[in-house]
């Protein structure tokens, strides 16, 4: 689908004749985030649908009781700019807030800000460089001292100073300066023109930590500030008890900002366990009222399911496990790297194998067996729909087509059953993390492959080392030192710019990069370099989609990589739970203080 | 009367009597003993049916272990899958029986690592004593302070692949597993044998030995490590069970076979999120594990019992 | 007697440095990096994780960080957590009263199952009890205690509704109404472990009375007319009990890390959870903190088991 397409679309959602629901579920299908498809909307003048207004509209704050939620990983600090995982970020949210974030639709909802900036009210400048934000004025901290913009200029500072080595930092690297207009006023500048101007302050990496507290914990000192594990926030709760690694207590904060909200009077966060224990206490037994992130297969979710009291909730992610196909040969060394930049695989650069590879992949038995709801083969990754939500353009799952293709291509089978050409033999060995369903996956693959006549040896590596970005270790994902591998990448950010770089030529992940560059298959391609680049600088929403999914073309029609299933995100919620939603685009809890419970 | 009579049958091993036939004669005795232990033959013989069955039983049982049929996953014992299938349509039967190939070798071999090593640590250190006994004992206390997963974690990185190019992946991998479940479980042998020496090394009947002249390895062999045996085999038939479950582990870990090869560990830990739903996928390797253990350790009670003439058969 | 002990300690001292540095250089060498995760996250800027590693001297060479950690633990500083930021001593001490608790319980539970049922089976060789004892020891041996664990769960959480599966540590009941809560929570997880550990105990204490039971003292003090209960009491187990000690000693240090897979199912907050998320995450200092101490009462303990054979036979000596 290119710009003209993409503009026909908005037109129709325009008229009505699409929904906007319809619409952002397409152009996530198309591998762009669903932030990204409101923002075309609202360029293309189509107004932001309204929230929906919550069904319950209590009289007081208060009043609900305690809510208790299962993180199976538990959190192990609570300052947001530190949060080394989704579970700090989980965490430290209860308690702090940024001016705005993303609700399930990815309209940009505001927290701290008075209202959302956009083109249209002016706060955005059309070149890109600046965006304004007025903040709301009745925001105290749970210290009594006022919110107010010196705050908001404070953490950009924060976070910024190298020496603080803020985790966060990433979003706010693209802010030249930051203006106070007034007491509850910023103006961010940006340092070139920026397409996605809601990156800093919004969403799980925006939250907001306090001046009056920080202030003398800047730079080097910054890990011994006390707030670090007692917050001290604008949000619902206040700071109760925190032991790291085990659980984290807040309790109402009565002059929270919202008027009548929270409606629970405690909050309970408890870490550690596994997965399926923590959907058996939701679903099954009703001790907790919301688990998190719950990679349990999709069977034994539905069996917990039945007569139990809770229920699982798929929210759209942008995460995409996928098979990747090594470009460089891992099995000779070239100047004392394996699969070094320099050298050719010498049997997955051949088109025909790759073809027949992404034949071999049955992704609808994956969805089917192992993932069920929680992972969806989505086709519209591979060819962008001619007509909206196409069913023509489905994976093939097809051994016959497969061997067609490697017969045609000269691969010819030898006494072991194994294809070789030029005494080459299509001999594989697949690695990933260890992990259930993968392993599943893995077997999957590996006996569609050796009826085409491709031998596949599995690999399984702990995944504490295979995602470690360890230098000296050759198991890393980093160093892809075997001919195929699998993971999910993640999509953290609204925006897809920093998840496409992972197939640009100057990412290419090697020695001189110590392997942290985020191109792991080596695929380089100069039209996808120049179509990356254009997008940096597109300012208009819908020309800068239409570049995003060229750019899924073209991995997709090489053959770079296989993608395999999408991966929402599940969360098991009590059936007394109410409004208690997931957003794909922000972190569980993003909405905590608008959650109910019916009694 | 017990007592004595090992002290002065060892007193007789000594003198210079006909002593081929003496010992020929314990053994004998010890055979005709074992085989009157009822507990052990039947021990033995489950043992022996559940050897024949793994090794020879993929060769008659021709059902492939790894074909997926997603149309009979999770199905109990039917006729076409006699103990089941699991949740990828994997005929249980015949992964039971493939696995066990490698879970009793792994379990028996791993088990005689520990055994061999602890005894010969724990009989140096108890007999040994003085700065010996120091050395080896700080070494034990190291091995049971090391953290065992950073440990393994860091074999892994060093060993495997070097293993593999030499041993092909297999053999290589089959030695690293065994290798590092039995060299760390050495440790707690090690420590009951040389309580176990401390004390026998001072007994009359070790004494009077000592007095005769006979020469330690001796006095260590035949004398003090008979007596100390009971710990020893306690600990071996429990060492197969540690070591079955320990393989699964590794797997975990990276370490262990390729995750498509299935043992008696792993298929109970994949089985264990299901058991709810497929009891039969956990109860088979489950038992399996337990009639080894349980067959391993009457062995061991009847081989006691055998070649210890003190004691009475039951 | 005194001097041996003195020797002893002496000697724990370059034996405990030895193990201290042999500690450091394993999880040094081992793969990992504790800031791993931020390393797939593809928002945080490589500097970010290099001026990490910097400020928490992870690129420094192997023995200037060992010769820092170890001044630091003579100074009584145990090091400073990279996942949590917080004191390693702080973390240790939130963990360590639910540690010695569940895991104090599951060993006394143990011992006490093992002691009294091993010698009766002794007493009675292959009969009907000891039969049936060594058939549930052996079935509670061959299955490992994830597997113990969720049989448990599903029997009575699940299908009973009797008991709950998750320990929390921050009860909010107090008084009776507190104790109540605790002892429902913790009956399941020191179940499963004590069980487990009585299985392997019952199996030991069994052999080492039948060792002994058949000796001539033994048939002395029948012959006597001593009963048969201050027999076995007073003569049997009192010399079958080296063995035993062995293993209690060897048992002892690992109150204090843990069993990580009972604390991992029931969500116990023990050391053993904090340690292996630890190890997950290459949070070396809390690693190094917890296992240091682990291997000072590893030596502590065998002596103590040393000095303790002395005591139950007398005719032990220490050269």
């Amino acid at each position: 689908m290119d710009e003209h397409g993409l503009r026909a679309l908005i037109r129709e959602v325009e008229a009505g004749r699409l929904s906007r629901r319809v619409f952002i579920q397409t152009m996530v299908g198309l591998g762009l985030t669903a932030p990204m498809a409101a923002q075309m909307l609202a360029s293309a003048g189509v107004a932001q649908a309204q929230p929906k207004s919550p069904a319950f509209t209590p009289a007081k704050r208060g009043g609900g009781g305690p809510v208790k939620i299962l993180l199976w990983q538990a959190p192990t600090l609570l300052n947001p700019h530190f949060a080394v995982g989704t579970k700090d970020q989980i965490a430290s949210r209860v308690f702090y807030e940024p001016l705005g974030s993303y609700d399930p639709e990815g309209n940009l909802v505001p927290f701290l800000a008075a209202e959302v900036p956009s083109l249209q009210n002016g706060m955005v400048t059309k070149d890109g460089l600046s965006v304004t934000w007025r903040l709301k004025k009745n925001v105290t901290w749970q210290d009594g001292k006022p919110f107010s913009a010196d705050d908001v200029i404070f953490n950009w500072e924060y976070v910024s100073d190298p020496a603080t080595a803020a985790v966060t930092a990433g979003p706010y690297k693209d802010i030249a300066r930051i203006d106070k207009l007034d007491n509850h006023t910023v103006k961010i500048v940006f340092k070139n023109p920026t397409p996605f101007w809601s990156a800093p302050f919004c969403g799980a990496t925006g939250m907001i930590i306090p001046k009056h507290l920080f202030e003398a914990f800047k730079g080097a000192k910054s890990r011994e500030a006390p707030t670090n594990l007692r917050p001290v926030g604008t949000g619902a709760f206040k700071f109760v008890d925190f032991k790291p690694g085990d659980i984290v207590r807040g309790e109402i904060n009565p002059s929270y900002h919202v008027a009548n909200r929270p409606f629970f009077d405690q909050i309970e966060l408890k870490g550690g366990g596994d997965a399926i224990s923590a959907a058996r206490a939701v679903i099954q037994t009703g001790e907790y009222d919301y688990a998190w992130n719950l990679q349990v297969e999709d069977d034994i979710l539905k069996r917990l399911e039945q007569g139990g009291k809770g229920r699982v909730d798929i929210a759209a992610t942008g995460n995409i496990e996928h098979i990747q196909l090594n470009n460089t040969d891992p099995w000779t060394e070239v100047e004392g790297e394996r699969s070094s930049a320099k050298s050719k695989h010498p049997t997955l650069t051949d088109p025909a194998v790759r073809q027949a590879l992404n034949l071999l992949v049955d992704r609808a038995s994956v969805q089917e067996q192992i993932y069920g709801r929680t992972g969806l083969a989505t086709a519209n990754f591979l060819n962008a729909p001619e007509k909206f939500r196409s069913k023509n353009t489905r994976f093939e799952f097809t051994i016959e087509k497969a061997n067609q293709i490697l017969d045609q291509a000269g691969w010819k089978r030898g006494s072991d059953g194994i294809r070789a050409k030029d005494g080459k033999k299509l001999k594989y060995v697949y690695q990933t993390s260890i992990n259930a369903p993968r392993q599943k996956n893995q077997q999957i693959v590996k006996q569609a492959c050796a009826k085409a006549g491709i031998d596949i040896e599995i690999k399984a590596v702990t995944a504490s080392v295979y995602f470690s970005s360890d230098p000296a270790n050759w198991d890393t994902y980093n160093h892809f030192a075997t001919d195929i591998q699998m993971y999910t990448t993640t999509m953290t950010e609204p925006d897809p710019g920093r998840f496409m770089d992972q197939f640009t030529s100057w990412e290419v992940s090697q020695k001189a990069n110590k392997w942290q560059g985020r191109n792991k298959t080596r695929w380089q391609n100069t039209e996808y370099d120049k179509v990356w680049k254009a997008a940096e600088a597109e300012m208009d929403p819908v020309k800068r989609a239409a570049l995003f999914i060229k750019m899924n073309d073209l991995v997709i029609q090489n053959v770079v990589v296989i993608p395999v299933v999408y991966r929402p995100r599940v969360a098991g919620i009590s059936h007394r739970m109410r409004d208690a939603v997931q957003s794909g685009w922000d972190v569980d809890g993003w909405n905590l203080p608008y959650w109910y419970r019916q009694t | 009367m017990a007592a004595n009579s090992t002290a002065s049958g060892s007193l007789a091993g000594t003198l210079p009597l006909p002593r081929h036939r003496a010992s020929d004669s314990l053994w004998v005795e010890a055979l005709l003993r074992f085989r009157r232990h009822r507990l052990a033959m039947f021990g033995a013989l489950a043992l022996a049916v559940i050897v024949v069955a793994v090794v020879a039983g993929p060769f008659v049982y021709r059902v492939p272990i790894n074909e997926i049929d997603f149309k009979a996953k999770l199905q109990g014992p039917s006729l076409a899958h006699p103990l089941g299938t699991d949740d990828l349509g994997q005929d249980l039967l015949a992964r039971v029986l493939y696995g066990g190939r490698i879970s009793l070798a792994v379990g028996v071999a791993a088990m005689l690592i520990a055994i061999s090593v602890g005894t010969v640590v724990g009989a140096v250190s108890g007999y040994g004593s003085g700065t010996t006994d120091h050395v080896l004992m700080r070494i034990t206390d190291l091995f049971l302070s090391l953290p065992q997963l950073p440990l393994l974690l860091l074999i892994v990185c060093l060993f495997r692949d070097m293993l593999k190019k030499l041993l092909g992946p297999e053999a290589g991998i089959f030695i690293l597993i065994v290798a590092v479940i039995g060299g760390l479980r050495w440790m707690p042998v090690a420590r009951l044998v040389r309580a176990q020496f401390l004390s026998i090394r001072e007994k009359e009947f070790v004494e009077a030995a000592r007095g005769l002249g006979v020469s330690p390895l001796r006095q260590v062999i035949r004398h003090i490590l008979p007596n100390a045996v009971g710990p020893v085999i306690v600990a071996g038939s429990l060492d197969v069970a540690t070591a079955i479950i320990a393989e699964s582990s590794l797997s975990f870990l990276g370490l262990g076979f390729p995750p498509d090869i299935p043992t008696w560990g792993r298929i109970l830990f994949d089985a264990k999120d299901n058991l709810d739903f497929a009891p039969h996928w956990a109860i088979f390797p489950g038992t399996a594990i337990f009639l080894t253990v349980l067959s391993i350790n009457y062995i061991g009670d009847g081989l006691r019992d055998a070649l210890d003439p003190r004691k009475v058969i039951g | 007697m005194s001097t041996y002990l003195f020797r002893r300690t002496l000697i724990a001292i370059p034996s405990l440095l030895g193990i201290s540095l042999i500690l450091f250089t394993v999880l040094a060498l081992a793969p990992g990096d504790p800031f791993e995760e931020l390393a797939t996250n593809p928002n945080v800027p490589a500097e970010v994780r290099l001026n990490l590693r910097a400020q928490f001297g992870l690129d420094d060479p192997l023995p200037v960080r060992y010769v820092r950690w170890l001044a630091a633990m003579l100074k009584g500083e145990w090091g400073f957590s990279f996942a949590s930021r917080i004191n390693v001593d702080t973390l240790i001490l939130q963990r360590l009263p639910t540690t010695i608790f569940v895991i104090g319980s599951a060993q006394l539970l143990g011992l006490l199952l093992a002691l009294p049922i091993g010698i009766y089976s002794a007493v009675r060789p292959y009969s009907v009890f000891d039969q049936i004892a060594t058939t549930f020891a052996y079935v509670g041996f061959s299955l490992p205690t994830f597997f113990t664990g969720l049989v448990f769960i599903l029997v009575f959480s699940i299908y009973l509704e009797w008991l709950p599966f998750i320990f929390r540590s921050d009860l909010s009941a107090t008084g009776l109404q507190w104790a109540w809560e605790m002892f429902r929570q913790s009956i399941m997880p020191i179940s499963v472990l004590g069980l487990f550990q009585g299985a392997s105990m019952t199996r030991f204490v069994r052999s080492a009375v039948l060792e002994v039971i058949k000796l001539d003292y033994i048939n002395t003090a029948r012959a006597k007319g001593l009963s048969e209960w201050v027999t076995i009491v007073k003569h049997v187990v009192r010399n079958a009990l080296i063995p035993v000690v062995t293993l209690v000693a060897l048992q002892i240090p690992g109150i204090f890390t843990g069993a990580v897979i009972t604390e991992q199912i029931f969500r116990v907050p023990g050391i053993g959870s904090l340690l292996i998320t630890a190890i997950l995450a290459n949070d070396t200092p809390v690693i190094m903190a917890i296992v240091f101490v682990f291997s000072c009462l590893v030596v502590l303990f065998n002596l103590v088991a040393d000095i303790v054979y002395g005591w139950l036979d007398p005719r032990i000596t220490y050269r």
